[in-house]
């Protein structure tokens, strides 16, 4: 123990005391008198998966999911419908709840005063959106299953690939939340987020974009969490796909780090 | 309990809290008095762990803030001035969710928020949420909420700012039985009447530095005299009935509407006024308080 605080002393890490579940537990009894923001999580990408997938989708018939390989739009599009609802649940819990928390409603500095350190906020909110994130992505595998959408065993992985989504995501929403003055800055957020959820190959296939172009496609973190998700819907699973886990994961972890970093600042001056 | 050396926490260029030395024993209350901006409220985050110092050194129940800051917040309760009580949660909730941030299992923190909402008169009130409740018991929650972890140490920022006088008595009663029970409690105040109630030992802070340290009766007799008389007369301008008192009291100050006569015994000085032939409006012969004592040291001038 000793030495793993003297290793954590000795790395930039915040401190904390590895009590980040008694925050989780906090966010889950809060949430028990506002259970109805539940629902709009779950049916989001529900939504757009028979809007997109099934409505749209029967117009435009099969696609090349890359090597030839035909499929039907409605499994093409379903992926991304996941891969994205994963970001924007993990945003909007990391952006607009933890403002609210962190400015109006004052909750870490209450937490702060008790052995809790700005690692275990950072860990337990980002804890507590990658949990109601795996809600989300669960329940829609199963309706997509029930849908007749999903092709292969592989799909189990995407819940767990959908949860690094979640991280990659939070820990970079959670960070860019504390440099927000007012709501009106959230408008910068929705312009970063609406350009990545229509055309980091969600719709279409990469190959749709001029060769010039699509590396600033395959640079942002959407891209990676919908093609990591779709390889595996598909059962299209290749080594490839580690380059995916890898941009996401280092996003993850980064971002948590700084977001810690940056709690600490604002709050332990 | 409390050992602070050349205390000193800088904002930038500004200085909050300058150099200064306490110390706080077990089982004493502590009071740290001054001003608004006076940096009391800057020393008590210090203590708190919640804020690194600038300089100087500082030790919490024998352990170093910067090094042990978990550990040292385990054994402390903190009130904070402003109460940051979790508006999402029920009065019950929020005892037992801040009772799982010390650690402790659910089935203690269970036990441990009954007693404490009977302690705080909100046994009846238990399952309602936050927010209606008023500022009285609000405050009552924050302190309730602070004694989850049986602390050693209660910080107390500003006790009963903004409380009616019931809610204040009730607030005093509160926290007498918690010093009785062996909680050393430090607290601070701009209200006298809650530092004489409540401080064995106090100091008083301005501009960031304490200017007087001693338990309030020691602190009346040095900077004080045992009485104090008020004298008000038909004028506009005091200051010429102040130059013809000057001999009779150890020292004379010039309010807009009165005089004030520091003086060891204020009906002989009374009797001596009156047989100067000056005939006051009003007379008011009373005993030093600590205001006379705080007002005298950080002045009139008013500070925000």
């Amino acid at each position: 123990m000793s030495a793993v605080a003297a290793v954590a002393r000795a790395l930039p890490i915040p401190a904390g005391a590895g009590l980040a579940r008694a925050l989780i537990e906090r966010n889950a009894r809060a949430f028990r008198h506002g259970w109805i923001t539940l629902v709009s999580g779950v049916f989001e990408p529900i939504f757009y998966l028979f809007s997109l997938g099934v409505g749209l989708g029967a117009l435009i018939g099969d696609v090349d999911a890359g090597g030839g390989r035909m499929v039907e739009y409605a499994a093409y599009v379903a992926p991304a419908m996941m891969a994205a609802a994963a970001m924007n649940g993990a945003v909007f819990d990391s952006t607009f709840n933890l403002f609210f928390k962190l400015k109006y409603a004052k909750l870490y500095d209450s937490v702060l005063a008790t052995p809790l350190g700005p690692r275990d906020v950072a860990v337990g909110e980002i804890g507590w959106a990658l949990l109601r994130g795996l809600l989300y992505s669960t329940t829609f595998l199963v309706v997509a299953a029930a849908a007749g959408v999903v092709h292969s065993w592989w799909s189990l992985l995407a819940l767990p690939a959908a949860s690094l989504i979640g991280l990659a995501f939070a820990a970079v929403g959670m960070s860019v939340t504390t440099y927000l003055r007012s709501w009106q800055d959230f408008d910068y957020i929705q312009l970063a987020l609406l350009p990545m959820f229509l055309f980091s190959a969600t719709f279409y296939p990469l190959s749709t974009y001029d060769e010039s172009i699509r590396w600033i496609v395959q640079a942002t973190p959407l891209y990676h969490g919908v093609a990591m998700i779709r390889d595996l819907m598909l059962g299209d699973v290749a080594w490839g796909i580690l380059a995916h886990v890898a941009y996401l994961a280092v996003m993850g972890v980064v971002g948590l780090l700084f977001a810690a970093h940056r709690i600490e600042r604002l709050l332990l001056r | 309990m409390i050992s602070a050396h050349r205390l000193t926490k800088r904002f930038g260029g500004f200085t909050a809290v300058d150099s200064i030395d306490v110390e706080v024993r077990r089982g004493e209350a502590f009071g740290f008095l001054g001003p608004n901006g006076a940096g009391k409220s800057s020393t008590m985050r210090m203590i708190g762990c919640v804020s690194p110092p600038s300089d100087g050194s500082l030790r919490i129940l024998g352990l170093d803030p910067a090094r042990d800051g978990p550990a040292i917040r385990a054994r402390l309760g903190v009130v904070p001035q402003r109460d940051t009580l979790d508006e999402e949660l029920t009065v019950r909730e929020n005892i037992l969710v801040y009772g799982r941030y010390f650690g402790l299992s659910r089935a203690h923190v269970r036990a441990k928020a009954d007693e404490l909402l009977e302690f705080a008169q909100l046994t009846d009130r238990a399952d309602s949420v936050v927010e209606p409740l008023s500022g009285g018991m609000k405050r009552r929650l924050t302190i309730a909420r602070s004694l989850v972890n049986d602390p050693e140490l209660l910080l107390l920022d500003e006790p009963t700012t903004g409380l009616d006088p019931q809610a204040r008595h009730v607030l005093w009663d509160r926290l007498f039985r918690l010093k009785r029970s062996g909680v050393t409690l430090v607290l601070t105040t701009h209200y006298m009447d809650e530092a004489e109630q409540l401080c064995d030992r106090l100091v008083v802070m301005d501009g960031g530095r304490i200017v007087a340290e001693g338990s309030p009766r020691e602190l009346i007799a040095l900077h004080a005299t045992r009485e104090v008389l008020e004298l008000r007369f038909a004028a506009d301008d005091h200051a010429p009935y102040a130059a013809k008192l000057t001999d009779l009291a150890q020292r004379v100050e010039v309010l807009p509407d009165r005089l004030l006569l520091y003086t060891d015994d204020g009906d002989a000085t009374a009797a001596a006024v009156q047989r100067r032939g000056l005939a006051p409006l009003s007379v008011l012969a009373r005993r030093s308080t600590l205001e006379d004592v705080f007002l005298h040291l950080t002045g009139r001038t008013l500070v925000d």
